[in-house]
């Protein structure tokens, strides 16, 4: 028998980026929050030290700070004929399973995402027409603007010590930021990275073919930083263990060292670790939730903490798993196209060049999390005419090296031996003397493409685990195809002694190896319950005092990374709460 | 030297571990012409004091597979002297090689190979009968075991588990097991000494790789389009 707890006003499952945001904002406003965290607290003085921290093995190849797939993951399939099978093993996304997230060990790379997605559909009926887009394609708006998010965007960067240069001032293009961003009213807290060669290199290519290069705005600190609220960051090392790795500098914007602990030093705040939530508890008569059911994975103790209001802020998947475990909502039917809960689940596409240059030194273990030099001209270049190419959507490209250490990065050329003295002597002579070019492109959202409870499979608690069901379709074929090619182009110009081709993909989604961990939709946001699950609040149309945070609401997925709007939202949905919901609870919209 | 060359009684044990029940019927003309018992010495057979998972027959599998892969050349010693065998002997033995952070309930289905691992085996297990089943292969194509091979043979049949060519008969499929078995190469080559491989920091220096040391603040400049060349600095070298 589970315990009841003490009634709270916040429950707040998962404490990482949009938890921490909300734990804070909501604690400072004088509500009494409590957090579930699966995982433990790893802290960076304790745990994130030189040298134990610099482990290739550890953190990357068995995936030190991730889910644990022995105790809950995703079943997948292409596509609805096949038979979905559990992910064994951790592979194409690293999801986080301690304090802190995610965003412990992400990269940091933070955009702001414009009007373009935000109406994709109007935008492109109007500029292309209806008949451009396909039927199966389930693009739509999202409810809310640009305008709107603006200030929410600069508290996050503010937060998460973003580095960048802006390319658009309040109208304005500026030299040397990205001149299709959206107007910004202010510059970046900190000036851009430094860059390295493959950076320079990129940049004087990329200008030389007409496109307009950047340095592409991460939450990297350029330099020692204290945050609006008194955080305090350490300038970035280049150590070249930043992705997958927690920031022994504290350079890297994280929750974990800015709004939890400050959560934390409220009397108003508490954080319960290894408190893994199974169930948001519905009240059967009312269009309201009760609480949250967990278990203690420590003793496996079961609880029900109650509460006036109940957020999910588990990370993308898990906030739609915990949806759909728990029945709020109408789940999605790709037959029918009822329900709303799982749908429009959206990935990303990529591809990579590889380019030799006898005698260069690009020195890979030098870098940021966010050295990447990067041009926009084919995503938020709105004026690119995407009908001669046939899609809707685009890719960034971008010179880059981000977290190359000799495991997982050694670059040969093609046709290379894959082990004895040729091998060794190509990858000797290489490891310095190559550098990438790669592009990552967006995935629309697509009516065969989502999220259900899965027949067979079970996990650690003895619920279904979530099925996916995800490939790409014929669109992102195509951005892919000219993404390759514009990569290619490029790296020819910069006559490389050789050239491992980017190669679009057109084969079926792999769940190995590493692509991103940036999974979208599910519970979509939007204006109408009968086609999205929760409001521009983020509020649950079937529950009001339900708001589910994270990249799940996005009804489809950019190519850009998805932070960005994933902290903006969450400040935007904490000002809602505090500011209207409290006040007079019940639906906003 | 030709009785060196197969050894009977381990190819019997590794015939059936890998499940192919009726291999001792079908034994090579070669090992059945051999015939008389080993002369090899118990004491030439028993295992080195350092393994912890693999008997004598997978080490020595082992053992010849790294130094097949990593040969001692003008770029590193080979493979055993820079401990990629004890690399791959202590990851099978640690909570890695029992399947931890798998997820191992059934049912099984091979699946599409999208859907990626999907082999009802640890690591551990893999590379148990992984092993037993490539030796039971290597003996019926070339009359004797994996470590006997030569170096053409040897490098024919990893090529052919390398491209799923070679059949592992009632096994796990060969490309699985050396897919698995190439990344561990990979891992104890360039991983951290103190994982067992690595050793003298080897893999660190064919490359130049410069370890656990890395504040670049400044160098991120200074040392742009530049050789940066320094002495490569390990975990325990810090501890
Ligand atoms: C390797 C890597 C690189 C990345 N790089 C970038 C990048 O450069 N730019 C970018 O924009 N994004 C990047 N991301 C994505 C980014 O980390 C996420 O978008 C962000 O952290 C999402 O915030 P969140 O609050 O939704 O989830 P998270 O930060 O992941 O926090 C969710 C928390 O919920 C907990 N939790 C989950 N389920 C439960 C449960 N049932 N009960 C209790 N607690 C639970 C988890 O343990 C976790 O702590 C990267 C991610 C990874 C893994």
């Amino acid at each position: 028998m589970a315990t009841r707890l003490k009634e709270v006003d916040v429950v707040i499952v998962g404490l990482g980026w949009t938890g921490g945001i909300l734990a804070k904002e909501l604690a400072e406003a004088g509500l009494k929050v409590v957090a579930l965290e699966r995982g433990g607290l790893r802290l960076p003085q304790s745990d994130f030290t030189v040298p134990q921290v610099r482990d290739e093995i550890r953190y990357v190849i068995r995936h030190d700070l991730m889910m644990d797939t022995q105790k809950d993951t995703l079943t997948i399939r292409n596509n609805v004929s096949q038979e979905a099978l559990p992910m064994r093993r951790l592979g194409s996304f690293l999801p986080g399973d301690t304090v802190g997230g995610s965003g412990v060990h992400w990269s940091g790379h933070t955009w702001r995402w414009t009007d373009m997605e935000f109406k994709v559909r109007s935008r492109y009926e109007e500029r292309y027409g209806k008949k451009y887009l396909p039927e199966d394609m389930t693009i739509q708006d999202w409810g809310i603007t640009y305008d709107e998010l603006e200030p929410y965007y600069e508290k996050f960067e503010r937060v998460a010590a973003v580095s960048g240069k802006a390319g658009n001032l309040r109208g304005k293009i500026v030299p040397g930021g990205n001149p299709f961003e959206a107007p910004r009213a202010n510059e970046y807290p900190l000036p851009p990275l430094t860059p390295l060669l493959a950076q320079e290199m990129f940049r004087e290519a990329a200008a030389a073919n007409g496109y307009h290069p950047f340095p592409r705005p991460s939450a990297n600190a350029s330099r020692p930083y204290t945050n609006p609220d008194g955080a305090k960051y350490g300038a970035c090392q280049y150590c070249g263990h930043c992705q997958r790795f927690g920031c022994e500098a504290n350079a890297k914007g994280s929750a974990l060292i800015s709004v939890i602990p400050i959560a934390m030093r409220n009397p108003n705040f508490e954080l319960r670790t290894h408190a893994w939530a199974t169930k948001v508890l519905k009240d059967p008569g009312a269009k309201r939730v009760t609480g949250v059911a967990y278990t203690n994975v420590l003793n496996g103790d079961e609880f029900e903490q109650p509460a006036s209001i109940v957020l999910l802020c588990a990370y993308a998947i898990n906030n739609v798993h915990l949806m759909l475990l728990s029945g709020i909502g109408e789940a999605y039917d790709p037959v029918t196209q009822k329900g709303v809960i799982g749908k429009n689940y959206c990935y990303q596409t990529g591809a990579s060049a590889t380019l030799f240059f006898e005698g260069k030194h690009f020195n890979p273990f030098m870098n940021a999390g966010g050295s990447s030099t990067t041009i926009d001209d084919f995503n938020a270049n709105w004026q690119f005419d995407r009908s001669k190419h046939g899609y809707v959507g685009g890719f960034i490209v971008a010179g880059a090296f981000n977290t190359s250490l000799p495991i997982g990065y050694r670059p040969v050329p093609a046709g290379t031996p894959a082990w004895g003295t040729e091998w060794k002597a190509a990858t000797a002579k290489w490891y310095d003397t190559a550098m990438q070019i790669n592009m990552s492109g967006s995935v629309m959202a697509n009516r065969y493409n989502y999220f259900d409870l899965d027949p067979t499979y079970r996990n650690a608690f003895g619920l279904p685990l979530m099925r996916m069901t995800f490939d790409y379709k014929p669109n992102e074929h195509r951005i892919g195809e000219h993404a390759a090619q514009v990569i290619n182009d490029l790296a020819k110009s910069m006559k490389p002694t050789h050239l491992n081709p980017a190669v679009a993909r057109t084969g079926p989604w792999t769940v190995v190896p590493y692509q991103s961990t940036h999974n979208t939709g599910g519970t979509i946001m939007g204006t109408d319950p009968r086609t999205s699950a929760v409001n521009k609040y983020l509020q649950s149309w079937d529950a009001h005092n339900l708001f589910v945070v994270g990249a799940n609401v996005f009804p489809h997925n950019s190519t850009y990374n998805p932070t960005g709007p994933v902290g903006a939202l969450a400040y935007w949905t904490a000002d809602a709460i505090k500011n209207k919901y409290v006040k007079n609870p019940g639906l906003l919209v | 030297m030709k009785e060196d060359a197969f050894d009977r009684r381990a190819f019997l044990k590794s015939a059936v571990a890998g499940g192919a029940a009726a291999a001792a019927g079908t034994l090579p003309k070669s090992a059945e012409a051999q015939g008389t018992a080993p002369t090899k010495t118990p004491a030439q057979e028993s295992p080195p004091p350092t393994y912890s998972f693999l008997n004598p027959d997978e080490a020595a599998f082992i053992e010849a597979l790294v130094d097949h892969m990593v040969p001692a050349d003008q770029y590193s010693p080979k493979g055993t002297d820079l401990g990629l065998n004890l690399y791959i002997d202590r990851a099978l033995a640690s909570g890695w090689g029992k399947g931890d952070r798998t997820y191992m309930q059934g049912p099984w289905r091979p699946g599409v190979p999208s859907q990626g691992y999907q082999l009802p085996l640890t690591p551990a297990a893999l590379y148990r009968s992984g092993i037993a089943a490539a030796n039971a292969a290597c003996a019926k194509t070339y009359g004797r075991r994996f470590d006997k091979l030569d170096p053409a043979q040897r490098e024919e049949f990893m090529q052919g588990m390398r491209s799923g060519k070679v059949v592992f008969e009632g096994g796990p499929p060969s490309r699985a097991f050396f897919a698995t078995v190439y990344q561990n190469v990979m891992e104890g080559m360039f991983g951290d000494p103190m994982y067992g491989g690595n050793r003298g920091k080897a893999g660190w220096k064919m490359i130049g790789f410069p370890g656990v040391i890395a504040v670049h603040y400044q160098n991120v400049e200074k040392f742009r389009g530049k050789k940066y060349s320094v002495e490569p600095v390990s975990i325990s070298d810090m501890s």
